[in-house]
């Protein structure tokens, strides 16, 4: 199995960012997601700067894809998705595309480019739906975080041809996307006016109940689960079903976190072992539900 | 400018014959099971009920719509194609669909009819719609609550495919069909079990903290006495954020677009919906009359149109939380 390096979803200094995935060009990591997927204001670093770093990772031996966002509002959105279909079709640099809406894979087809993911909130639930895709030239199927392993399971085995799976296997949830801006709403500030206040807040800011619990997480206008969604204990139900993990990027300890993961699909260490290990490392309590076919928020044990 | 039609709630027989009676030109409607995004226990079609809510809709000149709109799985899919076929066979005239797949059996299998892009198919610009176009020859496009006027008007710009907006009702603060927080606190979703904060994963209790409402354990509200406990929907709950406690997705309010209705005339939408078959027929019977007005004065005289404090006041009877929004087309709601 692989270990990809999701977008990141938070807004971190351009230089955080920079620093960080010079660190992750010498991890061992195989494939590194890039680009802004989820709000068209943030501008730390620009299309253009995106595209340097995945050149300093794919010299690095890192596959690089371009991911496009989730929510395509205004004119000048689709221009940007415009702008990360034509690098990958005029082969300058060439990288993949991860598609995350419907208008992507129309300019994906309409551009000819036939090697391309189809990403987790593309809503591929069936394996007709998932055959579409392929048909139109996916050639990997990023699955969306609340489908089991055993619905994905189904999915595959009714493909005429298989095809690369991707799971959500370490982070925050990425559960819903808005037009409104909740960090902004929280500092009392429209999303016109925002001020960028979710810059260089490293992990979203934690959501709880009224009784301290945390439950969700504020990151822009997405609302991300609290809890860290790890399948590190569950490694050995998900070999056969994928062939890629993703590992969605935090403000620290990444680097560490997808060294277990490696460590545990090299036989170096147990799955229990290293989901203990990693809890120390975890910015809150692990969930794996959403794997096991139940609410996302439970973090499940077989018997 | 075209005529927009007004597209009212059936969650029953009684709900459908109601908004024809009060002016809808369409209803929609869905099977009593996890097809249709307000899969709640009391709710819905039977076969029979289709058969004679359709019937008593044609025979006014009205039409009616059928929503399959979650997302079949492989276990599942023989149930939703199989509610494709019956739709076409009781002769309703669209079925709203989300699913790509389910689209495409659709297309291939009665290429007579009619296929909505529904709001659950998350489809936010023209390129996005224009896909559904090309594939599968959509003729309408249901947008999410997330664009503002002008985005509208972009999308109306570069697309042939009809547009319809939602005018009125429960407001969902997520993109439609891109919202998983209820899997995440239930593990059931508009998506896949075509409902959200469903009702058996709900408690009510009354302690001496106050009236608390949870879902699946999860504390969303709590009620001091005398404030109106609402249902625990779990966007529209109090929370804590750093020490500050609000409603920090969204406050319990409906959506009323009634003041725009002259703009999005102009820039050319095609329908307005309105939310709620999950509410009651006096509901249906009370928006319906009022748009209705809204929208017959406006096709009369379209420089004149004013909404009249009586309209609002009874749309605001019925609203949740009895107070509404412009939602994403007011640019400080963001």
């Amino acid at each position: 199995m692989k270990l990809a390096l999701g977008p990141l979803l938070y807004y971190w200094p351009r230089q955080s960012v920079l620093d960080f995935y010079a660190d992750i060009a010498d991890s061992p990591i195989d494939s590194v997601y890039l680009g802004e997927t989820v709000c068209s204001r943030r501008h730390e670093l620009r299309l253009e700067d995106w595209l340097e770093v995945g050149k300093v990772l794919a010299a690095a031996g890192k596959e690089v894809v371009m991911s496009s966002q989730g929510l395509v509002e205004s004119e000048s959105d689709l221009k940007t998705l415009r702008r990360i279909v034509r690098q990958c079709a005029d082969g300058e640099p060439g990288f993949r595309v991860e598609a995350n809406d419907m208008g992507a894979v129309r300019l994906l087809g309409e551009a000819g480019v036939r090697d391309w993911v189809a990403g987790p909130t593309l809503n591929i639930f069936n394996p007709t739906t998932l055959q579409m895709m392929i048909d139109a030239g996916a050639t990997r199927w990023a699955v969306a975080p609340e489908i089991s392993g055993a619905a994905l399971a189904e999915v595959r085995a009714a493909l005429a041809a298989p095809i690369e799976t991707e799971v959500f296997a370490y982070g925050r949830l990425p559960l819903a996307h808005s037009a409104r801006c909740f960090t902004a709403r929280h500092f009392n500030l429209q999303k016109d006016t925002c001020e960028f206040r979710c810059l260089a807040i490293n992990d979203g800011i934690t959501l709880r109940t009224r009784e301290g619990e945390p439950f969700l997480t504020l990151n822009g206008v997405q609302t991300q689960s609290a809890r860290v969604h790890n399948l590190l204990g569950d490694l050995a139900g998900v070999q056969g079903k994928a062939e890629l993990l993703r590992i969605s990027p935090q403000g620290s300890h990444t680097r560490a976190i997808v060294e277990l993961f490696r460590a545990v699909l090299a036989g170096a260490r147990t799955p229990t072992a290293a989901l203990d290990d990693c809890r120390p490392l975890m910015v809150e309590a692990p969930c794996n539900g959403f794997w096991h076919g139940r609410a996302g928020v439970e973090q499940y044990v077989a018997a | 400018m075209h005529r927009i039609e007004l597209v009212c709630p059936a969650g029953s027989l009684p709900a459908l014959k109601t908004a024809v009676d009060h002016g809808a030109d369409c209803v929609y409607l869905g099977f009593k099971d996890a097809t249709n995004a307000r899969n709640f226990s009391g709710l819905n079609f039977d076969p029979a009920q289709v058969r004679e809510g359709i019937a008593y809709a044609h025979a006014r000149g009205r039409k009616v719509l059928l929503a399959l709109n979650t997302y079949p799985q492989a276990s599942n899919w023989p149930s939703w194609t199989a509610a494709i076929d019956r739709a076409a066979e009781y002769g309703v005239d669209a079925v709203i669909l989300a699913d790509p797949g389910l689209m495409a059996y659709a297309a291939q299998n009665h290429p007579q009819l009619r296929l909505h892009l529904s709001v659950q198919g998350s489809a936010t610009s023209y390129e996005a719609i224009n896909f559904y176009r090309e594939r599968f020859g959509i003729q309408r496009a249901v947008l999410p609550r997330v664009l503002s006027m002008a985005q509208v008007e972009q999308v109306i710009a570069n697309t042939p495919v009809e547009i319809e907006v939602f005018g009125f009702g429960g407001l969902c603060v997520m993109v439609e069909g891109r919202c998983a927080l209820s899997a995440y606190a239930t593990g059931e979703s508009p998506n896949c079990n075509g409902a959200c904060s469903p009702g058996k994963h709900v408690r009510w209790e009354d302690t001496p903290r106050g009236m608390e409402t949870r879902l699946n354990g999860i504390l969303i509200d709590r009620f001091a006495d005398g404030e109106r406990a609402g249902y625990p929907t779990l966007c529209k709950g109090r929370f804590d954020v750093n020490d500050e406690t609000y409603y920090a997705l969204e406050e319990p309010t409906s959506l009323n677009t009634l003041e725009l209705l002259p703009e999005l005339a102009r820039i050319g939408i095609r329908a307005i919906k309105i939310e709620g078959r999950q509410r009651s027929p006096a509901y249906v019977a009370q928006v319906t009359r009022v748009w209705r007005a809204a929208l017959d004065r406006l096709q009369a005289a379209p420089d004149a149109f004013q909404v009249t404090p009586a309209w609002m006041a009874e749309l605001n009877k019925v609203s949740e939380g009895q107070s509404h929004t412009l939602g994403a087309y007011y640019r400080p709601w963001k």
